[in-house]
């Protein structure tokens, strides 16, 4: 990976941010209609791996808040506690529990919210694990 | 109806574009020409998609359409990415 294009790079740190804030907006409105923590997982790894391509895969890596493998396990571990809270309730676990007030912009919040969190990073964790291995391992 | 003779001229015309491009991408002579027509492909499966969700009346579709026209862009930039590392 050596040639770099600059149109390349410059339209990446103007299409990054807007993918990335799609893929929150994809991820909250995720529970009423069209959308999800999985989907936009997706979008969000697609703008680091569009990152990589226009820098390169160490640049992304320093990028992220977290390295991938992190990202899996932190997810993980939301998902698995929007479920155990339910059975400090004395319910099954899992029970959807919800506030009963709808908050300003994320609306209706609830376990399966934080649930649906978990799953974003843990799909974007398992693709920039995959993706960035791959796209290190040069020739 | 005169709008559902709209509707088939619009698909009629797509579906036209479709099988043009899919003729350039068979026969290409070269691969960037090939590469160049998978690209107007997703350009024009944006087109479907924006025209299905009129018809449709479902706004969601749209959604779709504006991942494709983000992303997309992606497949063609990997695409040259290894051309040029072939030659």
């Amino acid at each position: 990976m050596k040639a770099r294009s600059m149109l390349l790079q410059v339209a990446v740190a103007y299409l990054m941010p807007l993918l990335l804030i799609f893929s929150i907006f994809l991820l909250i409105r995720g529970h009423n209609e069209v959308g999800g923590g999985f989907v936009g997982g997706l979008v969000a790894a697609a703008a680091f791996i569009l990152h990589a391509i226009a820098e390169s895969p160490k640049a992304t890596r320093a990028h992220l808040p977290l390295s991938p493998d992190k990202l899996i396990a932190v997810g993980l571990s939301i998902a698995l506690l929007s479920g155990v809270l339910a059975l400090f309730q004395g319910n099954p676990f899992m029970t959807g529990i919800w506030l009963k007030q709808p908050l300003p912009v994320i609306g209706k919040v609830g376990t399966p919210f934080i649930f649906d969190v978990g799953v974003y990073l843990v799909v974007i964790g398992v693709c920039l694990h995959i993706l960035l291995n791959l796209a290190e391992d040069e020739r | 109806m005169i709008i559902d003779l709209g509707w088939n001229i619009i698909f009629g015309l797509l579906g036209l574009a479709f099988i043009l491009t899919v003729f350039r991408l068979i026969h290409g002579p070269r691969l960037p020409d090939r590469v160049v027509s998978l690209d107007l492909i997703t350009a024009e499966i944006i087109a479907v998609i924006s025209v299905a969700a009129i018809r449709a009346n479902q706004p969601a579709f749209l959604d779709v359409a504006i991942i494709l026209a983000l992303i997309s862009f992606l497949g063609t930039v990997a695409f040259a990415y290894y051309i040029e590392q072939r030659v």
